[in-house]
């Protein structure tokens, strides 16, 4: 009996887990090139799940459809905010952006419960006919098989742009460092760009799947799941994209198993309590590469 | 005059410049941690709720005098930030910040699931015990406590850390003690400014603590000027009245503050009055006069 709870709510918990991991993404590759915590990421994520409601209730597209669509609303939208909020600030103080990038979240959460006239939840269609699989003593629904199958393939999409394509090399070295990338001919600004869009595609996925898993989406949901994705990268080893992807999933574990636990009033506090234990022990996050003190 | 005494006597101009007074003192204590010693907190309201749950506890079951309540809440949040400070301290810059954001968040939950806060629903019958007065006079003794503080050889320290931690760590200072020190303080003006603010409300609930309460002060410090107390000031009278001005526009207000938020850092993006030193303002003026004077008296 223990351990068929135990691998259920593993299965549940890589699910939840893989939701942050797409969102984590975003956070981790953003503060990888420019070192900004982006702060507009969860509204982002958001609008994503938004453009996915309006696509299967309006048009009444296929779900695939919705994603692409929530996707492709996302991309301009966070490139149109590095460009307003973000550039101009980019040789400023380290706190100028961060305080930006809040205005720029509360003015999106504003706007899109002003759109939806009131800040009440909304509820989030079945847009796929939810049978059950079952696999020796765990029970999948439909939903999650999706999150699953569109997670990994969007990241192993990501790990092979970021690997094995032009721009991808571009990303990694102006992570390495911003400077002399720009020096060796990188148009920093595009590859800037690039990482925006990239990490509000994930996000946009993520708004639409996660809509669709808990049936309900309000303006103020990239709140929570923002600032948990944000400890999941963190967790990771900000700034490694395995480590994104391994933080979202162990938080998404560690507050379904919370939660099972018998710990569900704690469930908002258990990603923060990780995310304080690792940094620690390990400062910078399990993958994280140390940090090297210069004079 | 009948009209400003009026004014002066508004049950609501009074609650608002009340809000604004014990917020500032919220501010000048994250001053003190972000603006001087350079370090970042984005979870400054966590020890509001713990000096405000601590000094209205001891207020409806001990019964002791408000003053002394005030202090021990202060004293608590003082305690608490030493706790978080002693292991996250060794951590830098944002990774500070986020240490401190999951404090918040911890704090908050913790509060929900306690008996004694009252829980999710909020602990209330605390008795009023905040006036105007009461409130100016500790912003007075707050503002005159930093000046202080930070004129002395601490204080001097304290700014050596955020210009070059190193740099100071090989001129003798101990960085890790200091930062643990400034925060120490921070946090205690922070626990003061939260019992004023429990003895003013009458009622406490965590959600009034949560993370965006932390970036608002953060707000405050950062829009008026990182490390300057006369920002501090400005910032928090700004920012803490904006809302109240911006009532006519009703459901555009968050809006356009978080418009502005983005406006105002990319137009000055080191705060209203970042870089602005007022003793030093001050000396030029005066010189610019002496000089002027003497000049005249060449002249004749």
């Amino acid at each position: 009996m223990f351990w068929q709870q135990f691998w259920q709510q593993l299965v549940n918990g890589v699910t939840l887990g893989s939701t942050y991991a797409l969102i984590a993404l975003g956070y981790t590759m953003v503060y990888g090139i420019i070192q900004l915590i982006n702060f507009a990421h969860g509204e982002v994520y958001m609008i994503g799940a938004f453009t996915g409601l309006i696509m299967v209730t309006v048009y009444k597209v296929n779900f695939m459809v919705a994603i692409l669509a929530a996707m492709l609303v996302c991309i301009p939208l966070a490139i149109l905010i590095e460009r307003v909020a973000y550039r101009p600030l980019r040789r400023s103080t380290r706190l100028a952006p961060l305080i930006s990038a809040l205005g720029v979240s509360i003015f999106l959460q504003t706007l899109i419960t002003l759109i939806k006239g009131g800040p009440n939840p909304l509820a989030f269609p079945q847009v796929i006919q939810d049978t059950v699989y079952v696999l020796g003593p765990v029970r999948f629904s439909t939903v999650q098989v999706l999150i699953l199958v569109m997670a990994s393939l969007l990241m192993v999409f990501l790990q092979f742009t970021v690997k094995y394509t032009r721009i991808g090399k571009a990303m990694r070295a102006t992570s390495e460092d911003y400077e002399t990338a720009s020096l060796m001919g990188i148009n920093v600004n595009r590859v800037v760009s690039f990482t925006f869009a990239v990490g509000a595609a994930l996000a946009g996925a993520g708004g639409v799947l996660v809509g669709m898993y808990f049936n309900s989406i309000h303006p103020f949901m990239g709140v929570s799941v923002g600032l948990k994705s944000f400890c999941a990268a963190v967790v990771g080893g900000i700034g490694s994209i395995p480590g994104a992807m391994l933080g979202g999933i162990f938080l998404g574990i560690a507050e379904v198993m919370g939660v099972a636990a018998g710990f569900d009033t704690y469930k908002e506090a258990i990603a923060f309590g990780f995310l304080i234990l690792v940094l620690l022990f390990k400062p910078t996050g399990l993958l994280g590469l140390p940090i090297q003190r210069k004079v | 005059m009948e009209a400003f005494v009026n004014v002066l006597t508004n049950p609501y101009y009074v609650q608002v410049a009340t809000m604004m007074g014990i917020f500032l003192i919220a501010a000048l204590g994250l001053h003190l941690i972000t603006g001087v010693t350079g370090q970042f907190s984005f979870g400054h309201a966590a020890f509001l709720s713990i000096g405000a749950y601590s000094s209205a506890l001891m207020t409806i079951h001990l019964h002791t005098p408000f003053i002394l309540n005030m202090l021990a809440g202060g004293l608590m949040a003082a305690l608490w930030g030493v706790l978080l400070g002693f292991p996250s301290l060794r951590l830098t810059g944002d990774y500070l910040g986020i240490t401190t954001l999951g404090f918040g968040e911890i704090v908050r939950v913790v509060f929900i699931n306690m008996k004694i806060t009252g829980g999710a629903g909020g602990l209330g019958g605390i008795p009023r015990e905040t006036n105007i007065l009461i409130v100016y006079i500790v912003v007075a003794l707050t503002i005159w406590g930093l000046y202080r503080i930070q004129n002395s050889r601490f204080g001097r320290a304290l700014a050596a850390i955020r210009e070059d931690e190193i740099a100071a760590e090989s001129m003798g200072i101990n960085p890790l003690l200091y930062k643990i020190q400034g925060f120490a303080l921070g946090t205690f003006f922070a626990g003061i400014s939260g019992s004023l603010f429990a003895h003013m409300m009458q009622y406490l609930n965590p959600a009034d603590f949560g993370f965006a309460r932390s970036f608002e002060i953060l707000n405050y410090v950062v829009l008026g000027g990182l490390g300057s107390i006369p920002g501090a000031i400005l910032g928090t009278a700004v920012l803490s009245l904006a809302p109240e001005f911006l009532r006519f526009v009703q459901e555009y207000r968050m809006l356009i503050y978080g418009a502005l938020m983005v406006l105002m850092m990319i137009f000055r993006p080191h705060g209203l009055l970042g870089g602005v030193d007022f003793a030093r303002l001050y000396k030029k003026i005066k010189n610019k006069r002496k000089s002027v004077e003497s000049n005249n008296a060449e002249g004749i």
